[in-house]
Parts: C-alpha cells; structure tokens; sequence
C-alpha cells in the first residue's frame, strides 16, 4: 500500500513539484542571485548554506499542509476511503501508508536540496548530520500531525485547500523560511513567535550551524507538543466518509 | 438452502426522517436477491446496514451469521461490496488498484484470471480516470469479487451506464451466481430487477411493500395485459359482447386495445385472435403487451414521480 502511495505522489504533478523541484528551483535561483558569500545578514554565515535549512523547512510546511491535507480529504471527498472501508484494511494501515510517503518524499525533497547545495554551490555543513535528521524527522512528523487535524475536520476538499493555503502562505513568508525574521518589522517578529514553522525554522538553523539541542529546548517542545496534539486529535477526528 | 441475510425490524432514522422502517426479509444461499424502489426508499441505507457501514436504530441483522456491527472484520473478510458511491485514486492504474486490493485479503482470488473474466484485460495499465463508466462498475465488480466472497453487494450497478454496458454487466451479475454466490442488488430499474433477480422486495418510504418472485408479484397483482390492433374496417356490433368476462375495450381511431387480466383460463390474446378470425373481421399488426415488474411497482408505489 505504502508503494502504491508512493507512486501516486509522484504521478501527481503539483505534490511532485512543489516538494521536489520548486524548493530546488528556489535554491538555483537564489543561488544565482545572491551567490555564496559571507553576509552581515547571516551573521557571517554564506548565504545558500543559512537558506538550506529555510527550504527545508519549507518543503516540510508544504508537505504537511498541503500533501497530507489535500490527498486524504480529496480520498475522502471522492470515495476512496469509503472504498477501502469495504475490505479488510484497518485506518491506520490507510494513515501509516500515508505518513510513510509524505515522509519519504519531503526526505527526497531535502537530499536533491542538500545534493545540489554541495554539487553546486559548494556549501558547507558544520552540524551533526545525525542532529540534523532527527530535527527533520521531529519538524516533519508535527507538520503532517497538522495536516491530518486539517484533513480530518474540514468538510471538503475546497475549504481544506483555503484553510491550508491560509495557514500556508504567511507561514512560508513570516517564519524565516525565505528571510531572516531579524529583517522583519518588530510587529511581523511577534507574529512570526505564532507560527510552528518559525521554530521548524529555527531549529534547523540552529543545528545545521552544530549548535547544540540545548538551545534549542523551546523549538524542539513546541514541535513536539504539536506532534502530540494533532496525533491524538486526528486519530480522532479521521473519518471513512 | 440456507440463509446468507437474515434481517428483522430494521430501522434506521436520520434526524426527522425515518429511512427504513420495520424492514424484514431473508436472503437464501446462491439466489440473486433484488431490492427495489424509488429514490430515497431506503434501497441503499438497508444495504449498509448489512454490510456494516451504518448502526442500525433497532432490529436484527445477521450476514453470514454473524452481526456486521460487531463482526465487520469477519464479513470484510467474506463478502465483496460495490458502493453506490465510491473511487479509487484518479491515476491509479487498474492492475494497480487489483494488486493492492488483493493484498488486504487473507485469501484473494487471483486478480489477473478476475480481469479476463471481466474483460478488462486490454484496459490493464489504464488509469481509472480514462475508464468509462461501464469498465469503473467492471472493475468494482472484480474489487468486490477479490475475496472470493460468499456474498456480494451490489449498490445500483448499473446507474448512468448505456444500455449495451448494462446487458454486459447483467451478464456478469448471472456469471457471478452460477460460481456459487448469493448477490444482493438495488437497482431502480425495474427491468434489470426482472431480469436479473430471482426475488424482489419492492421498498417505499422505507418498507418493504411487496416482496416474491417477478413473476409471482406481477400475476399476484393482478395487472393487465393488453392486446392492440389495427382494424381495416369498422369492429362487428357485438364484439365486445362477445369477448368472455372482466376484459375492457378502448378504441381510438382505427386502433383497438383490449384490456385483460393475467392468469385467466383461456389468455385474452388467444381469445381475441379466434373472435377476429370466427367473425372475419380484417385487421393487422396485432402485438401484445405484457405486464413488467414496473407496472407492478407503479400500481405499488403510485404513478407520481418523486425524488
């Protein structure tokens, strides 16, 4: 099932893009404009290697709100889940499936993006890769708790598309994602402090430079508090139809 | 023979609305078993009430002898559904949607013997969004039959198919008994129920109305059948007369119709032919009708239409 899943991701030409080539595209385009060199802005830092883990985060945000969202409420919309609910197959098997996709294909989005940082733009890593992975895997795992909660309480396919893309878009532009908070208005920093993907953000950041986990306590509870949250609540708001 | 479905005193009731009402009837092992009746009868919430996909209000319902509310897993496991609504991803090809259907089951049947049987081999590699109505209905009815299952649901089958993919799916249907199966159907087309069905329940606003063989509903009703033809001249004085008891005469211009019961001793066909023969009168394209199962539902469930 998980394969089938997977295949149809990639059959899909928006999830495909948008998790697999936009990011990388973001990247190129960057790169070109910017170069990689040492800016005041990055705190010293070269710009491609800060913008890294931004995209990330980015490809984590839209793999979350938008993958996860649309393809289990248009499942449910269309009848597919109504379908399956005839057989033998268990919810969670249908969920499972559906994690293990999103997951491995936001993981294929962020190697063809480090692969390219370091083909291309040479970029450099100072973290513990180990780290790095584990802070992905806990920012991914509470975006997807999220879109589930999404997918599960919006009646159609349409309203849990403009919730996502509500939720989306600032995120994508006030978290740091794109820019540094730090260039924000002081009023958009304190909504940025509202927004789960500023601490995706942060916490990448942070451990990609080798910065410890310690001082990144606050990132790391507030994703996990998520992860918790939409976990339980979407395991109890899924619906067959 | 024994009983596959076994329901009493369903009810099921949505807010204000009572969908089925003290709904009562049994499915025997290998019969082809068909409800019937206008749009929001309660055709299809009886049917997912015994497939375990809505709590009934009250009454019992045992499927394969068990309780689908309790045992679902078991009935999942045994019988093969068709849903009036339902889809599989729009680029999943339909060899795709057979293998990962087949892997649910303990026990699958092989898909690739089902997709010859039910023609679709051409169609293997096709995304389900290219196929036409008559080859989706074809290619639920292998995901119903994957678990070489005991019984099969079969949920208006054949709505919004043209006619020759309806004949093909019939076919089908007939094949899916002669392997052994009980089929339970809906269909609001009382053709298909006539042919297609060895018994009938005829549901209205929620309950069973009238339920028996096609032919048995159709010569218990009472229905007429008429027997038209075109006169070259004028019809004898005394025709009428002539004709034995409880038939009706109409004409209208040059076209006769005589009205008569079924299942009287000498059939009203046999008795005009020998009259217009005794008395001479020329006539031609003479034709009979014969009652339908949907004369029988009209006279049942009144003529008006309704949604």
């Amino acid at each position: 099932m998980t394969w089938m899943e997977a295949k149809l991701f990639l059959r899909e030409p928006a999830s495909a893009f948008f998790t697999l080539v936009f990011p990388l595209m973001y990247l190129l385009l960057f790169g070109a404009i910017s170069g990689n060199e040492p800016t005041p802005q990055f705190g010293g830092q070269r710009t491609l290697d800060a913008s890294i883990p931004g995209l990330a985060a980015m490809i984590i945000c839209i793999a979350g709100l938008m993958s996860t969202t649309m393809t289990m409420s248009t499942y449910r919309e269309k009848g597919v889940l109504r379908r399956l609910r005839t057989t033998p197959v268990s919810p969670l098997v249908v969920l499972v499936a559906q994690l293990i996709v999103v997951f491995a294909m936001t993981a294929l989005g962020m190697l063809l993006l480090v692969a390219a940082g370091v083909l291309i733009f040479h970029m450099r890593f100072e973290g513990n890769t180990f780290s790095v992975l584990a802070g992905f895997t806990l920012s991914s795992l509470s975006f997807f708790a999220i879109g589930f909660i999404l997918a599960g309480i919006m009646p159609t396919v349409r309203s849990a598309w403009v919730v996502a893309m509500v939720l989306l878009y600032p995120m994508l532009l006030l978290s740091g994602a794109f820019f540094t908070v730090e260039l924000l208005p002081a009023a958009v920093q304190k909504v940025s402090a509202f927004l789960p993907l500023t601490y995706v953000v942060n916490l990448l950041r942070g451990l990609w430079v080798g910065e410890p986990w310690g001082q990144h306590l606050l990132d790391v509870g507030v994703l996990a508090g998520m992860l918790v949250f939409g976990s339980i609540v979407s395991a109890r708001t899924f619906r067959w139809e | 023979m024994d009983t596959v479905v076994q329901v009493e005193g369903l009810r099921k009731v949505y807010g204000a609305t009572v969908a089925v009402d003290e709904v009562s009837f049994e499915v025997r092992e290998g019969e082809i078993f068909g409800m019937v009746g206008p749009n929001g009868a309660g055709k299809t919430t009886t049917i997912e009430c015994l497939e375990g996909l809505r709590k009934p209000d009250r009454g019992l319902v045992r499927v394969l002898g068990v309780d689908p509310q309790r045992d679902g897993q078991i009935l999942r496991e045994r019988t093969g559904m068709q849903l009036q609504q339902s889809n599989l991803p729009e680029r999943m090809r339909v060899w795709e949607a057979l293998d990962l259907y087949a892997s649910f089951y303990s026990k699958a049947a092989d898909w690739k013997e089902l997709l010859r049987q039910l023609g679709l081999e051409e169609k293997r590699n096709a995304l389900f969004s290219k196929l036409s109505g008559g080859q989706k209905q074809r290619l639920f009815i292998a995901l119903a039959l994957l678990p070489d299952p005991q019984l099969v649901f079969l949920d208006e089958l054949t709505t919004g198919l043209d006619p020759q993919a309806r004949h093909a799916i019939w076919d089908l249907v007939r094949d899916i008994r002669t392997r052994g199966k009980t089929v339970l159907l809906t269909t609001h087309f009382m053709e298909e129920a006539e042919r297609l069905c060895d018994r009938v329940a005829i549901l209205d606003h929620g309950r069973i109305v009238a339920l028996d063989t096609p032919a048995a509903l159709i010569r218990g009703l009472g229905v007429e059948e008429r027997v038209v033809f075109n006169l070259d001249g004028a019809l004898p004085a005394g025709f009428e007369e002539a004709l034995s008891g409880a038939v009706r005469l109409e004409i209208q211009g040059a076209q006769v119709t005589v009205h008569g019961k079924v299942g009287r001793k000498v059939s009203v066909v046999s008795e005009v032919v020998s009259l217009l023969t005794a008395q001479a009168v020329p006539f031609h394209g003479l034709r009979t009708e014969q009652p339908t199962l949907e004369d029988v539902f009209l006279s049942l469930t009144g003529r008006a239409m309704r949604e």
